[in-house]
């Protein structure tokens, strides 16, 4: 400060440059402060990404793997077959509640055999530790096959969604008390099967390629079919986005006259790209199904609606793909008497195609993890369980999306199906990492410098 | 015939009509492709171009109008007292349920096509006919319907012949004039390019179709939802209880609180933590620091907004409900604890303001690296610290286009759907504490949409309205924020 | 025909203000300055002619560790300021780039009003105890540029609306307003046109009278009429550095004489 007294008279204070002032070394305080804040912001958002990522992948691991029964079920012929012809027509008539007491009782004996110590000495009692679709899975194999009646087959089952969650280590003895779908007994003679090798973990293939199950079976859910819903949702997204993104494109980029129209095109593109996704589903709603009648749920308008919102993405970064490219190609090639159309097609969009690939992966990326338009054109309440029948009939027959799935996963109310929403979401991230890894590689190789 | 086919049938005559107009011309030219006006292919797409283009356009346009004018046609058919306590709507899908469903039992050859056209309610139980074959109907079928039904196939039969054949003819008739017009002398190219021009013309107006199809989609409800309720008691009414059996509340204010008091609290997460973070990017970083980190960072806005939800509802919420709720450290200072359940306004503008982050980051980093450097040279030059340049040089040149970064991103926060549907519960209350469950326009417009809702109904309609709302307030947003973006922007240009 | 004037006021004072010795600048694997041995004096312009990229201006901006604030720049050699080391580990760039102030090629006053623009540097520095006498400061220093008479009435319109010369004399007074005993000025008349490079000019000769000043320049006639030292540079290597009548009329070096003479440059 004491030098400011001195301003002006031409003879500025010398003090030593070897000698931080007091101010100096506040100011040097301050600066440290403030990077520090820098610092601790970035180190919140990533800490916030480790978080984030921890979580999926700790609760979603589980997923991939899923407690099985391994018991040898006697098909017992006096039931399953009454009249005694194997006639297929006759074996339908047995229902699963036929087969149910079966593999009850196969798997009774096969704990008396195991030696495990238990009071539970009723079939009835092993009901609560098999999936409720071990009946059909029995059913579904001697329908396939009647000559298995009257032999001791070896099934691998699913466990209940209970003793799933018991190994895995998210149901505990002390808070079932309430639980009619387990008991504590239970849960002890699980132990000892697990011990005996009778239950154990496998790797959950169901899980990724099978259909979504109903409320109560938990343990069958998997997101297979919406996996293809959702196939055939970027399909379609493909098909037509990428065509329309890159016409429209060349025509705003290289033919368009300065004028109100184009003007006007342009609002609408940059509006469109920041109108909320909800938006597009209203619109979906409105003009696709209440308007044109298009079949609801339907994987096709799924993709229509998710292509009218990655447009603006795919437009924005194909048209910066295109100006990436110098003016001195489309010299040289109107030069030598090419016409506009043809210097475009022949020189400029060859050039620019890597950068509008990797535009279009990213906007189908975008695509494939939204969910909210979805939730509007019914792909969501909606169980998955069927294969569409052939290539067409997927595009139209109701399905769900990967998304979609896992919302309906997230919004039940038996907390197993928590777990499937996390491994689903891994199932996701995987494929987005993927795309992403697709349009970095894509970006790097065929990266031009002009 | 099946549309599929029809397609292929005329794309077909498109390439044959590539490899024929080819051959013409070169015969035209004596096979000398030096005497032809274009190149050789260019007739040849000239050809296929007049064949498919109109065919196909034609193919498209009636598939749309067909169904609406069948649909208004047999609308108009059906008797007053079908309608009685249920409305078109309904009364329609269940008329097209039945049409469908005949079409697919005679596919299936449950029903010969003769039967079909003579069904007999009294003596056949249609519904269960129809159920062999897959197609579940509600109830049995009305004589009035399965009338109306018939009518429709009617219509949709001969409707489906006459496109068949008019789109094929339009076919031929391309065809043929395309293919006689070539000569050595046809300026193909240019037709072709004049061809092509109109199809990128048509592709960049799409942009402009979709503002329209969402305004009109919005509007025509939005009218429709107004004949049914009054419009000052949507805007100013204070209490949200729908109920489909009528007498619903639909006050769209404690919506937009809900709305507004989740996106403050994203905001104020994502605001400070993504500018700090652009500023320390821009200005302290090294280059490889910078390129590490702000891909990192950018991988939050590249997650899908469905796993913030889940992430907000499993993990964020019950991490909260663990510390605000009834058992929790602070549960002493309020009576029960602040939080009573995991969702919560604090749950999901936590979880938003984190997928903002990344939001507000890149766009103050774009923004503050605009500021020209001579600026940062000036201020250093005179002895100031970096964070004095930043502070009193960088963020106030960088103002207005910081500005408009957050409005953009209050814009996403408006917007955002799965994280508020999942995260912030789904009671319409207005209320100061952060820690209750609020609900959103957005979490509404799904709740009202979705289920089976009767479309005509204040409270399926009521969602438009909120969408109309939320669109204007978010177009309004930015078109401000890149109004002030843009004049940014042209200063330092 | 004033400006003819200039040259011939004499040196003033033999006072050595900056020494430097062996100073070497590396830009990434371009070595941009080599052996440069170099005496600046007090109250004296001392201008830096030379080509393009001949590092003028980066030497110039090793006198204040401007190039501290470009990461891949590295820096060798001794620069003292009144006999201390500039690049020692205890010095604060910042005070010393207190003491040693800029002017830039282009105007570039800060998004500020004009007062503001001026009283940046007292404020960051503290160099004052009150509004009257920051006031003050901004007087002088907007006296001491010439622009006082000019923008008085208006010291609260942004800096940014003035003319290019008066954004010019803005920054010099901002430069000015921390009592600095050098003053860096880097080409501070190419973005000018020639009547507001003919009024800084003057303004230059004018700060003789209280500062050192250096003045990078692409123009000799510049150098000619301001100065009363030239230095020339040539591929990073300092060439010649005498009295700027000696240098113009009578240079010692064969590459100065051929610059000077148009035929290389």
């Amino acid at each position: 400060m004491s030098d400011a007294t001195q301003h002006g008279a031409g003879q500025p204070a010398t003090r030593s440059l070897h000698h931080l002032d007091a101010r100096t070394k506040r100011r040097n305080a301050s600066e440290k402060r403030f990077k520090a804040l820098g610092i601790g912001a970035i180190g919140i958002g990533l800490a916030f990404l480790v978080i984030l990522l921890v979580t999926i992948v700790s609760n979603g691991a589980t997923a991939f793997q899923q407690t099985f029964v391994e018991v040898p079920v006697y098909l017992d012929a006096a039931k399953l077959d009454k009249k005694g012809n194997r006639d297929p027509e006759d074996l339908k008539k047995a229902t699963t509640f036929t087969y149910k007491p079966l593999i009850e009782k196969a798997l009774l004996d096969a704990v008396e055999k195991s030696g495990a110590t238990t009071d539970l000495a009723k079939a009835k009692d092993m009901k609560n530790l098999i999936s409720a679709s071990a009946a059909s899975q029995v059913r579904d194999a001697v329908l396939a096959d009647p000559s298995l009646i009257g032999t001791t087959v070896d099934f691998k089952i699913l466990a209940s969604s209970r003793v799933d969650s018991y190994l895995k280590g998210r149901v505990h003895r002390d808070e079932i008390a309430k639980d009619k779908n387990i008991t504590v007994a239970q849960l002890d003679l699980v132990d000892q099967l697990r011990d005996a090798g009778i239950i154990h973990k496998g790797f959950n293939w169901a899980f990724i390629f099978g259909a979504d199950a109903s409320d109560s079976r938990a343990e069958q859910a998997g997101i297979g079919i919406s996996m293809l819903g959702s196939f055939y949702m970027m399909l379609v997204v493909l098909v037509l986005a990428l065509p329309i993104g890159v016409a429209a494109s060349i025509y705003l980029e290289e033919f368009a006259p300065k004028n109100r129209f184009t003007d006007l095109i342009e609002v609408n593109i940059s509006n469109l790209a920041a109108v909320p996704s909800i938006v597009f589903g209203i619109l979906g709603l409105a003009v696709f199904i209440q308007f044109a009648h298009l079949p609801q749920s339907a994987p096709l308008v799924g993709g229509l609606v998710l292509t009218l919102m990655t447009l603006p993405t795919i437009i924005i970064s194909t048209r910066a793909a295109l100006k990436a490219v110098p003016p001195s190609i489309r010299d040289a090639a109107l030069g030598v008497g090419a016409s506009k159309m043809q210097s475009v097609f022949h020189h400029v969009l060859p050039l620019a195609m890597p950068g509008i690939l990797t535009g279009t992966i990213i906007g189908l990326a975008q695509a494939l993890g939204e969910t909210a338009p979805l939730l509007l054109i019914g792909m969501v309440g909606y169980i998955a369980t069927n294969s569409p029948d052939g290539f067409l009939d997927g595009f139209v027959s109701p399905n769900s999306a990967m998304p979609a799935q896992i919302y309906e996963w997230a919004k039940r109310a038996d907390p197993a199906f928590y777990e499937r929403a996390w491994g689903g979401i891994i199932i996701l991230l995987i494929f987005l990492l993927g795309m992403n890894i697709i349009a970095i590689i894509l970006r790097r190789k065929f990266e031009r410098r002009w | 015939m099946p549309v599929l086919w029809i397609v292929v049938i005329v794309v077909v005559l498109a390439v044959v009509g590539f490899v024929m107009g080819r051959m013409r011309a070169l015969h035209s030219a004596g096979e000398d492709r030096r005497s032809l006006h274009s190149l050789p292919n260019y007739y040849g797409f000239n050809v296929a171009m007049f064949t498919a283009v109109p065919a196909l356009l034609l193919l498209l346009v009636w598939m749309v109008a067909q169904p609406l004018i069948v649909n208004t046609r047999v609308s108009a058919e059906i008797p007053e007292a079908l309608l009685d306590g249920s409305n078109m709507s309904l009364v329609m899908s269940d008329v097209r349920r039945v049409a469908d469903g005949l079409d697919t039992a005679i596919a299936q050859g449950a029903l010969s096509a003769r039967q079909a056209a003579n069904i007999d309610l009294q003596t056949t139980d249609l519904r269960e006919v129809l159920g062999s074959v897959g197609v579940a109907l509600g109830s049995s079928v009305d004589p009035a319907t399965l009338n109306a039904a018939q009518t429709y196939r009617g219509m949709t039969s001969t409707g489906d012949l006459a496109m068949t054949v008019l789109v094929l003819l339009a076919a031929i008739a391309g065809f043929a004039f395309a293919y006689l017009r070539t000569n050595k002398d046809f300026r193909a190219r240019n037709t072709v390019e004049k061809g092509v021009r109109v199809l990128l013309i048509a592709a960049a107006s799409i942009a402009i179709l979709t503002t329209i199809g969402i305004v009109l989609s919005l509007v025509f409800n939005t009218i429709e939802f107004f004949r049914l309720y009054p419009i000052t008691d949507f805007f100013f009414g204070t209490t949200w209880s729908p109920s489909f059996g009528g007498g619903s509340e639909l006050g769209i204010l404690p919506l937009l609180w809900g709305t507004l008091y989740i996106s403050l609290v994203a905001l104020l997460v994502a605001v400070p933590i993504g500018l700090f973070a652009a500023v320390y990017l821009s200005e302290y970083a090294t280059k490889s620091v910078r390129g590490v980190v702000k891909p990192l960072l950018e991988v939050l806005a590249g997650i899908p907004t469905i796993v913030y939800g889940l992430f907000a509802l499993l993990t964020v919420g019950p991490f909260l409900l663990s510390i605000f709720g009834a058992n929790g450290p602070t549960a002493a200072m309020a009576d029960g604890g602040w939080m009573h359940a995991g969702t919560a306004v604090m749950t999901a503008g936590l979880v938003m303001g984190i997928m903002l982050i990344p939001f507000v980051s890149s766009l103050s980093d774009d923004i503050i690296n605009a500021v020209p450097q001579s600026l940062r040279d000036g201020s250093y030059g005179l002895g100031a610290t970096k964070s004095e340049t930043i502070k009193q040089v960088i963020l106030p040149a960088a103002l207005p286009g910081i500005v408009g970064a957050v409005l953009l991103a209050t814009s996403r926060a408006i917007g955002e759907t799965m994280i508020v549907v999942l995260g912030a519960g789904a009671a319409a209350r207005l209320s100061m504490n952060p820690f209750d469950a609020m609900t959103t326009v957005t979490a509404k417009i799904v709740s009202q949409l979705t289920g089976d809702a009767d479309f005509a109904s204040p409270e399926a309609l009521v969602a438009f309205a909120l969408g109309m709302t939320l669109f204007v307030l978010t177009l309004g947003l930015n078109i401000f924020a890149l109004y002030i973006v843009r004049k940014y922007r042209e200063q330092y240009e | 025909m004033e400006d003819m004037s200039l040259t011939e006021r004499a040196v003033t004072t033999d006072d050595i203000k900056i020494t430097a010795r062996n100073v070497q600048v590396h830009y990434g694997d371009t070595h941009a300055i080599k052996d440069v041995d170099v005496d600046i004096l007090d109250k004296t312009v001392t201008a830096f002619i030379g080509p393009s990229g001949c590092g003028k201006s980066t030497f110039l901006r090793c006198l204040n560790r401007m190039n501290d604030t470009i990461d891949i720049c590295r820096v060798e050699g001794d620069i003292k300021l009144d006999g201390e080391d500039i690049y020692d580990k205890r010095v604060d760039p910042v005070q010393l780039r207190a003491k040693v102030g800029m002017v830039f090629q282009k105007p570039n006053p800060f998004p500020k009003s004009i007062y503001d623009n001026v009283a940046y540097g007292p404020k960051i520095h503290g160099l004052t105890k009150n509004k009257a006498e920051l006031d003050q400061v901004v007087e002088d220093s907007l006296r001491k540029a010439a622009l006082w008479n000019e923008v008085k009435d208006r010291l609260h319109a942004p800096g940014t609306g003035l003319s290019g010369g008066q954004q010019q004399r803005l920054c010099i007074a901002r430069a000015v307003a921390t009592s600095p005993e050098v003053l860096l000025m880097d080409e501070p008349c190419s973005a000018l046109d020639p009547i507001a490079t003919a009024q800084v000019e003057e303004l230059i000769d004018e700060l003789r009278a209280n500062f050192s000043v250096v003045i990078v320049t692409h123009s000799m006639q510049q150098a000619a009429r301001v100065s009363q030292k030239t230095a020339f540079f040539h591929l990073g290597n300092l060439v010649e550095y005498d009295d700027t009548d000696k240098i113009f009329t009578n240079p010692s070096d064969s590459r100065t004489e051929s610059y000077i003479t148009g035929r290389i440059g």
